[in-house]
């Protein structure tokens, strides 16, 4: 089944090494288009690292990043970002002093080419350009359920909207691949449930690949069609989440470790 | 004192505190984002007379166009400091910028003094600046009148830049995480580009409006203005847009009605806007509108 889909990402033996420590040894991953495979692991084991290798944060010491048949391991990130790869993070960086809106309208820049002395000099259509914006801004609020808060300083809403909001941001770019670090981290049950359908409908809206990673266990086999578990910056396994749950090292590296 | 004077005073403190208010943004929207004390921003402050003076003087330009000239190159200019000075040390620790920052006053004022030479020159006012107007029986310079307002006008736009436009948003959200704006798909080093362009052209405009007011220019006349233009974006609260004019505006007033209120004290009235500075420094270092910010991990 996964023969005719077209390949999204292909990480191939990603190392890095900080100082003398080798955070990520030797990681290789596939992901398809419309996949959801989830990336777990104990705490330090890498799994954000490799996240910031995806999207330019971190320049991989060795390895190849292809996104789309394209190699883009060192480019900036605002390229990457540009290329339709987007992320969210493991503590909520909102921009919070801005409002739930124009959270949204950053991510837009992506889309928006005028440069600031075309703006300066053709004032209308400039306007007109903004407003389009906004009002594309609002459709995607909408359609996250989160249009009502619009006003709102991005701060002030509740940690799970946050959440939500930060998915909606990183919507806004426009990407293919999303990428979602920990996205249940700190929500109380029902807010989980309502997590895991809300990733589920955005995926299917559109029509994304998305790489996750959660140490919510219910998160993962629920929605994750494959796993890889990383330990020690090594992958030590990847599968279906049966495969996984039922794989003697995953539970000595991980799920052995929280009983 | 009568009303009259009175009057007439406030209108000065608010003329030069429109001044202070637009020098004061310049410092107040680079540390927002860099967390750098540009000090160089007075020394662009000084260039912006000088600019125009050639272009009016040198180049026979109309007043307003060889103004907007001068306005146009502070822009270029504080682009160019950004892009050679500051961007190859963005991530060296902040004691490197801020040496960088002071080398680079330094650095325009002695290039200004073997270029042009220390001898003042006489800058020329346009008419509009040399009236002089009674207002409510007082005595009102045309620089005086026509400075604030002009002044006022251009916070008015930059308001709207940082607060209305995606450029504006972009800024903002660049000074609340640098390294999130990037990855949400913008052009980081554009945007601080811009910032200082933004900043450095409203120096400008203020270099311009303060030679109009004083009208010798020489190269060392950025320096106190940039000091106390500084100390109105501390008071107003650093990184906070408006704080910066309403600090620019308490600076202003504050230093011409201690002259006025206490003739005798004239002499001291850099040291009382430099003892503000530091009162503010102890009792709110985060200013009048600054939030106190928690240390970025």
């Amino acid at each position: 089944m996964e023969k005719h889909r077209e390949r999204v990402l292909s990480l191939e033996n990603l190392t890095i090494i900080f100082g003398g420590l080798v955070a990520v040894n030797d990681f290789s991953l596939e992901l398809y288009a419309g996949d959801l495979v989830g990336l777990i692991g104990p705490n330090g084991a890498g799994k954000t690292t490799v996240f910031n290798m995806i999207c330019g944060q971190y320049r991989p010491t060795q390895g190849r990043i292809n996104f789309k048949g394209r190699e883009i391991a060192g480019l900036s990130p605002d390229r990457i970002t540009a290329l339709g790869i987007a992320r969210t993070f493991q503590n909520i960086r909102l921009f919070g002093n801005l409002s739930v809106l124009e959270n949204v309208l950053v991510s837009f820049h992506v889309s928006l080419n005028q440069s600031f002395l075309s703006s300066m000099f053709s004032l209308p259509s400039y306007l007109a350009e903004e407003k389009r914006m906004r009002e594309k801004g609002m459709q995607l609020l909408d359609t996250l359920g989160l249009a009502h808060l619009s006003q709102e300083e991005a701060q002030s809403l509740p940690y799970g909207q946050q959440r939500r909001l930060e998915i909606a941001r990183a919507l806004a770019t426009h990407p293919s691949l999303l990428l979602l670090d920990e996205p249940a981290a700190g929500m109380n049950p029902q807010e989980t449930r309502e997590l895991m359908s809300f990733i589920q409908r955005v995926q299917d809206d559109f029509d994304l690949t998305i790489l996750l990673i959660e140490h919510d266990m219910k998160v993962v086999m629920g929605i994750c069609e494959r796993v890889a578990v990383m330990d020690f910056g090594v992958k030590i396994t990847e599968g279906s989440p049966e495969e996984i749950r039922n794989n003697p090292k995953v539970i000595e590296a991980y799920l052995g470790a929280e009983d | 004192m009568t009303w009259v004077t009175f009057f007439q005073q406030l209108m000065n403190g608010v003329s030069l505190g429109s001044l202070y208010a637009l020098l004061a943004i310049g410092y107040t929207l680079v540390y927002g984002i860099l967390g750098l004390i540009n000090f160089a921003h007075g020394d662009v402050f000084m260039l912006g007379a000088y600019f125009a003076f050639f272009m009016i003087a040198i180049f026979m330009l109309p007043w307003w166009l060889g103004v907007i000239v001068g306005i146009v190159l502070c822009a270029i200019v504080g682009m160019t400091i950004e892009r050679v000075a500051y961007r190859p040390l963005r991530d060296a620790p902040r004691i490197s910028a801020l040496i960088t920052a002071v080398g680079v006053s330094f650095f325009i004022e002695n290039l200004g003094l073997v270029t042009v030479g220390a001898r003042p020159k006489g800058f020329p006012r346009p008419d509009l600046m040399k009236n002089v107007y009674i207002l409510a029986g007082a005595r009102i310079h045309g620089v005086t009148l026509w400075v604030p307002i002009i002044s006022l006008a251009i916070l008015a736009v930059l308001l709207f830049i940082v607060y209305r436009t995606k450029m504006g948003m972009a800024m903002r959200a660049v000074a609340k995480d640098m390294e999130a704006t990037r990855l949400m798909g913008v052009n980081v080093d554009r945007v601080i580009l811009l910032t200082f362009a933004l900043g450095s052209a409203l120096a400008g405009a203020g270099g311009v409006m303060w030679a109009c007011k004083y009208p010798q220019i020489n190269p060392l006349m950025g320096v106190f203005p940039g000091w106390k233009a500084f100390t109105a974006a501390v008071v107003g609260g650093i990184g906070n847009v408006v704080g910066a004019m309403i600090g620019g505006f308490i600076i202003g007033v504050a230093e011409i009605m201690i002259a006025a209120f206490f003739p005798s004290l004239t002499g001291y009235r850099d040291a009382f806007v430099f003892g503000i500075l530091i009162f503010f420094l102890l009792i709110k270092p985060s200013g009048i509108m600054g939030e106190t910010l928690k240390e970025k991990v």
